[in-house]
């Protein structure tokens, strides 16, 4: 337990962890609207894509952007409803490890249109 | 039944095959056996609060272990099945259709159940003792992964007997794998229990990644850690990242199948290709997933062993990092022939290639560890020689592999069969038996058998050869993969017969090596001391096996190699410092809740692979109220009293 100064007594702290995130050390800010919001937010937000893909009003790449802005929106929803980025007491290494994600996250997409567009020979 | 189980098939038992016969009937057998010696020896108690409930994870260390040895066994009887009916042309040995189970099974068996579950008993065994942690970080969690696991692993053998089993190839690609060409339960049965312990590895990797950053001892800087404890990090790391992309890749096929949804069906806009990128964009970094573990099973070997510390530590810890992010990014190379373009096949084979380079740093290290050290040749160190040449072969042909434009040749040849195979059980394998070897006394109290590891040891690396090296030939000769028998004049009866007698002999190799461990549990050496390879790393501060809370004390680390350290200024005469006062220690309870959830998941699993909605949804329910049952329990946690753990250290420090 290097990284708890703050909780001495609790070497195994194997329970500390198990419940860090609920009540033991770090109380969530709030109540459940806030997670009832994001949840509804997320879903309005997935709908509002799909809706987009199956009425095809817009050109290929319009609708693309479209569902990326969203899905971006979408992470930005997820992180601050429910993974609290912001109340983290030591961010240092969620920093490194939300960097990596987000990298990962844009090498999945990028490459994925990259490939499937297999050189502009495949119209959708 | 028709309300409750529509679509309830006509061949739920599958019928009509003298194998599939004696399996049904050798489950039953070994069921009532099961059954019947637990009643009669009274153990069903023992059982359940021994096992089924823990929360301990040096014991479900152990139930992994115990898992993938099964499952090394049932891939490894596919696998001889499979080399049976290559032995010679046109045999009759095994029909069209079944051959393509087989191999199916094997495959997926081999990665998902086999080999997962051997890297998980080895994260388990030594990340919290090497670390000087008392559990992992969730073990609550840690039991739920384990149960997913062996549920899904029971799910996906049951289909042998059970409604067919999958036959689209361990990577169960669509339109091969959709409704149209594959309308039979055997795919669900795959993309359910892939789906299931797909949750705990997922489940696994955010555990030890939070137990490695966040619960070392005190002075246990990152760059003191041993480099075993730094592998399981890029592998959690991956697991995280990786993993996810499966559960999409499988989620969409499975509603294709299920919903009639039309995500990778050439009709109705769906592309099929899709999946095929999806799958790769876990199934690339998963092949890491399995050798960065054996990657630093090796170094704790090696160093050991050599009697010297690791050679170039930080470009080790450098290298592995560089690993797990560089290998995020090669997922093309299993599509080259797809056609995604020359700039598409250009840049991943670049970058493929490029993973090379990491890789050659990790393997001069390990020889320049060995330089002039004092070598000890025992079964663990055995396993990781060995691994040197069939590893530098293996990535060789894998730099060939990555050129695209000759990849047009060698793609699905039994050129890329040796190859894998080559780093998979030259690599995942002999490094997770290294590990066993030397973890065993920790594990069990007592060593395997030396000599008899020996044989085991020999058999299986010489028949390794034997086996794959013919293979590369054959490839280059012509030989496709997945082909369940080949003319006579090809050219391709000798080499295919030499093959198959190196996997007979691989495979007499691997019952040695059980016999060793059945022997071992009678004869096996006692280990007294708790640190019989004269380690380096502070597992073995403790006595064998240690005691459930691991640490008395929490030690406090002051550098690298700190077990060894320690020795050494003990050697010198430097008197340790006088222990501190014990302190009741905070241990979690064990808890029937995991296993209780995995049951249900399989519950659910098994209605959806007949489409029976009702118990599917019945499932998942039951699965809601485990978990708002646990999450209102706050009676998870206890002391472990100061007169306890002062009457434990006497009686293990006593022997
Ligand atoms: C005794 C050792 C083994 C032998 C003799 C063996 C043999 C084979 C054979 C004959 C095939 C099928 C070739 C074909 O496509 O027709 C195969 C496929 C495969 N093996 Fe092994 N194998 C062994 C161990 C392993 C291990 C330890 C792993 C993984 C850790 C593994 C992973 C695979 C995979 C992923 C495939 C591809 C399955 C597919 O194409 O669907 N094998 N093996
Ligand atoms: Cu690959």
């Amino acid at each position: 337990m290097s990284q708890h100064p703050d909780r001495p007594s609790d070497h195994a702290s194997s329970h500390a962890a198990d419940r860090a995130s609920s009540h033991a050390s770090n109380p969530p800010s709030g109540s459940p609207w806030m997670y009832i919001a994001g949840f509804v937010i997320s879903i309005a937000l997935t709908l509002g894509a799909l809706w987009l893909a199956l009425a095809r009003q817009f050109s290929t790449e319009a609708l693309l952007t479209v569902i990326l802005i969203l899905a971006i929106l979408q992470i930005g929803v997820q992180m601050f409803f429910f993974m609290h980025v912001t109340e983290s007491p030591r961010p240092q290494f969620n920093l490194w490890i939300l960097g990596l994600g987000m990298f990962f996250t844009f090498v999945v997409i990028a490459s994925s249109i990259w490939i499937m567009s297999f050189g502009g020979a495949l119209g959708y | 039944m028709p309300t409750l189980l529509p679509h309830f098939p006509a061949t739920f038992i599958v019928t009509g095959n003298p194998l599939i016969y004696g399996a049904e009937v050798s489950i039953v057998l070994a069921t009532v056996g099961i059954l019947f010696v637990l009643t009669y020896f009274k153990k069903w108690r023992w059982l359940w609060r021994e096992w089924l409930t823990t929360v301990d994870h040096k014991k479900i260390a152990v139930m992994y272990l115990i898992a993938a040895l099964l499952m090394f066994f049932r891939g490894g009887v596919d696998a001889m099945l499979m080399r049976t009916q290559l032995m010679q042309p046109n045999m009759h040995f095994l029909q069209a259709e079944h051959y393509n189970q087989i191999f199916t099974t094997h495959g997926t068996i081999m990665i998902l159940f086999m080999a997962m579950p051997f890297i998980f008993a080895m994260f388990n065994i030594a990340v919290p003792l090497q670390i000087g942690a008392r559990d992992v970080a969730f073990p609550y969690l840690n039991a739920v992964s384990f149960w997913l696991y062996f549920f899904a692993a029971l799910l996906f053998n049951l289909s042998f007997v059970i409604g067919g089993s999958p036959d689209a190839g361990w990577v169960s690609y669509p339109p091969l794998a959709g409704l149209e060409f594959d309308p039979g339960p055997g795919e669900n049965f795959y993309l359910l229990s892939l789906q299931i312990t797909g949750i705990g590895s997922m489940a696994t990797g955010i555990n030890f990644m939070v137990t490695i950053l966040k619960m070392r001892a005190p002075g246990m800087t990152l760059m003191r850690m041993p480099l075993f404890s730094w592998s399981v990090l890029a592998s959690s790391i991956l697991i995280i990242f990786a993993f996810p992309v499966l559960t999409v890749a499988l989620a969409l096929l499975l509603v294709d199948r299920l919903a009639g949804a039309h995500f990778f069906t050439m009709l109705q806009g769906g592309n099929p290709m899709m999946y095929v990128n999806l799958f790769w964009i876990w199934g690339h970094p998963e092949v890491y997933i399995v050798i960065l573990p054996a990657f630093g099973i090796f170094s704790e070997v090696v160093s050991t062993f050599s009697g010297k510390r690791i050679f170039g530590y930080s470009s080790m810890v450098a290298s592995l990092m560089t690993i797990s992010v560089i290998s995020y990014l090669l997922w093309v190379h299993h599509f080259y022939t797809m056609g995604a373009g020359p700039g598409v096949n250009s840049f991943f084979a670049v970058a493929t290639m490029s993973v090379g380079i990491p890789t050659g740093v990790k393997v001069f290290n390990w020889l320049f560890t060995m330089y002039r050290g004092r070598i000890r040749l025992t079964v663990p160190m055995l396993w990781a020689i060995a691994f040197i040449p069939i590893f530098a072969i293996g990535g060789a042909t894998g730099v060939m592999l990555a050129a695209a434009p000759a990849d047009y040749q060698y793609h699905n040849s039994f050129f890329l069969i040796a190859h894998f195979h080559q780093v998979l059980i030259g690599g995942t394998v002999f490094g997770m038996l290294a590990g066993m070897y030397y973890w065993w006394p920790k594990m069990f109290g007592y060593m395997l058998n030396e000599r008899i590891g020996r044989w085991a040891f020999w058999l299986f690396n010489g028949g390794f050869y034997v086996t794959f090296l013919p293979q590369y030939l054959l490839g280059l000769m012509g030989m496709t993969r997945r082909m369940y028998t080949y003319p006579a004049d090809m050219g391709w009866n000798a080499l295919n017969f030499i093959s198959t007698i190196g996997a007979y002999v691989m495979g007499v190799g691997f019952i040695v090596l059980v016999l060793d461990v059945v022997y071992s549990i009678r004869y096996g050496e006692r280990d007294v001391t708790g640190d019989p390879w004269n380690g380096r790393t502070l597992e073995w501060s403790l006595p064998s096996p240690a005691p459930h809370y691991n640490f008395a004390r929490i030690p406090t680390v002051t550098s690298r190699d700190a077990w060894w350290t320690g020795k050494q200024a003990r050697a010198k005469g430097d008197a340790p410092a006088p222990p501190e006062p014990l302190q009741p220690i905070h241990m979690p309870k064990n808890s029937g809740g995991p296993f209780i959830l995995a049951v249900i998941f399989f519950i659910g699993g098994f209605g959806l692979v007949f489409n029976w909605y009702v118990l599917g949804l019945l499932a998942l329910l039951g699965i809601l109220v485990n978990l708002l049952l646990r999450s209102l329990d706050y009676d998870t946690d206890y002391y472990v009293p100061i007169e306890e753990i002062e009457h434990t250290e006497a009686t293990l420090r006593r022997a």
